[in-house]
């Protein structure tokens, strides 16, 4: 009796480690259109409206939630912000040419991007489920194909860019954040115009590092980094999948190099906390 | 509808209500830029009070779910929480734990165990992840949020248990070895 419940607890273990692996190596060797990838789909699809109707239920929870986590923080920030004041007034005080420089580019970032934004067919929608799992950059809207929501629509805040989409299922969307691994945009420095490609430093998902720029660009704290929308290359214009002029974020640090120099910037958008976001569903060249 | 039937049938509704609170409900909540994950505690909780087959197999189907709802690498939970599962069932079935903090000792290794494991996974899988402190701090604010929240999810997952299980374990004596570390499914 013993040995037979014994046999059975290691067998049913064994099976089950093996099914696991059996999974995630077939998962790992299919394509996006591929049997497991659609049963995903799937599940999205059913497991979604109940999502959506979660959050909207739960949100007065939620904001009160954030409300207790705002208030702790308050005091953190404010003595932030307090020295960011000083520093951006002393800087306003010694260029006042720059500032009025800075206000221009803001007219383009602001005024031309809203005009821009419109183009690109925006639909609007809400953050139904983040992955609780650190290793996840994604979060899922309640957006899908029957929106006309499809795949690698690039994804937007208020604030500028927030990723693309990476799974489309009728009634929602899985978008990867800019945070994650797999992401990459090309991208370009607003005062200089020096390229380069924005990539994730992975481990932080508060950092954003854009490789790839030559020495002898000047790139300087402050900077705000934009989408370049496309790239001039040997075999003429590549367009990115991203449209031009989006927000990408603000440079925080520049590593120098002696060929290409690491600049480190701070996402514009708050990712910890997405709630309403547009997906961009016809992008001109993508 | 016999004794262990009854047990699976309010295992699966069990593995599935909390699968889904976790993804719609709890993962909505950051609280200082974190989550608590109720998946793990629950099949520990199910392990300590069931056993390691009914554990492992409530592990591996909501491990199975999370990966499929999230759009996630499909197998990776199946695989931590079926570990987690079998490794808090044999918990009972060696030492038979009566200890009423046991259940906050069993929550923080489970969330430990299935974080690191989740970590482990995703390096070998090829995720280019260098071991930073951010990432370390949020491990560990994750298992202290789970820890903390444990011994409430143990009691609401005994509360739905209990009148199928064959002997509540604070009731039992350490006896672990007569019985020759048998789950109370086996047993006839």
């Amino acid at each position: 009796m013993y040995d037979k419940t014994v046999r059975r607890r290691r067998a049913v273990l064994g099976l089950l480690v093996a099914f696991s692996l059996f999974l995630l190596t077939a998962y790992f060797g299919e394509s996006a259109g591929g049997g497991l990838h659609a049963v995903q789909r799937g599940v999205l699809t059913v497991v979604s409206p109940i999502q959506d109707g979660a959050s909207r239920a739960l949100k007065p929870v939620r904001d009160l939630f954030g409300w207790i986590g705002d208030t702790l923080g308050a005091k953190g920030d404010r003595d932030k912000l307090r020295k960011q004041v000083q520093v951006l007034q002393a800087q306003a005080a010694l260029d006042a040419a720059g500032a009025a420089r800075g206000t221009e580019l803001e007219k383009l970032l602001g005024l031309d991007q809203q005009a821009g934004i419109s183009a690109y067919h925006p639909v609007s929608g809400r953050v139904i489920g983040l992955s609780p799992e650190i290793w996840y950059a994604h979060v899922t809207v309640n957006r899908g194909s029957s929106a006309g929501v499809g795949m690698n629509n690039p994804v937007v805040n208020a604030d500028g860019m927030v990723g693309k989409v990476t799974t489309v299922a009728p009634n929602a969307s899985v978008v990867t954040l800019i945070t994650d691994s797999t992401s990459g945009v090309f991208a370009k420095d607003v005062v200089s115009s020096a390229h380069g490609m924005v990539l994730p430093a992975v481990g932080d998902p508060n950092d954003l590092t854009m490789q790839f720029v030559q020495s002898t660009d000047a790139i300087h704290p402050g900077d705000t980094i934009v989408t370049a929308g496309a790239a001039a290359t040997s075999g003429g214009k590549t367009y990115s999948l991203f449209p031009p002029n989006i927000p990408i974020g603000r440079v925080t640090r520049v590593d120098p190099g002696s060929l290409t120099q690491a600049v480190h910037l701070s996402p514009m958008a708050n990712l910890h906390d997405l709630d309403v976001l547009q997906i961009l569903t016809q992008v001109n060249g993508g | 509808m016999s004794e262990p039937a009854q047990l699976w049938l309010r295992l699966a509704i069990l593995g599935l209500g909390a699968a889904i609170i976790q993804i719609a409900a709890v993962s909505q909540f950051p609280l200082f830029g974190i989550n608590a994950d109720v998946t793990p505690l629950v099949v520990a909780s199910a392990g300590l009070l069931s056993g390691a087959v009914a554990g492992s197999l409530l592990g591996f189907g909501m491990g199975l779910f999370v990966d499929l709802a999230l759009v996630q690498t499909l197998g990776v939970s199946a695989l931590v929480y079926t570990l987690v599962g079998y490794g808090a069932g044999r918990l009972r079935e060696l030492r038979a734990p009566q200890a009423t903090f046991t259940p906050l000792g069993v929550g923080a290794v489970a969330t430990a165990a299935a974080t690191i494991g989740f970590s482990v996974l995703e390096f070998l899988l090829g995720v280019d992840a260098p071991v930073s402190f951010l990432l370390v701090r949020q491990t560990l604010a994750t298992i202290v949020l789970n820890t903390l929240i444990s011994l409430p999810v143990y009691a609401l997952v005994r509360r739905w248990l209990r009148p199928v299980l064959p002997e509540d374990p604070r009731r039992r004596r350490r006896r672990a070895y007569t019985t020759g570390g048998l789950s109370p499914l086996s047993r006839r």
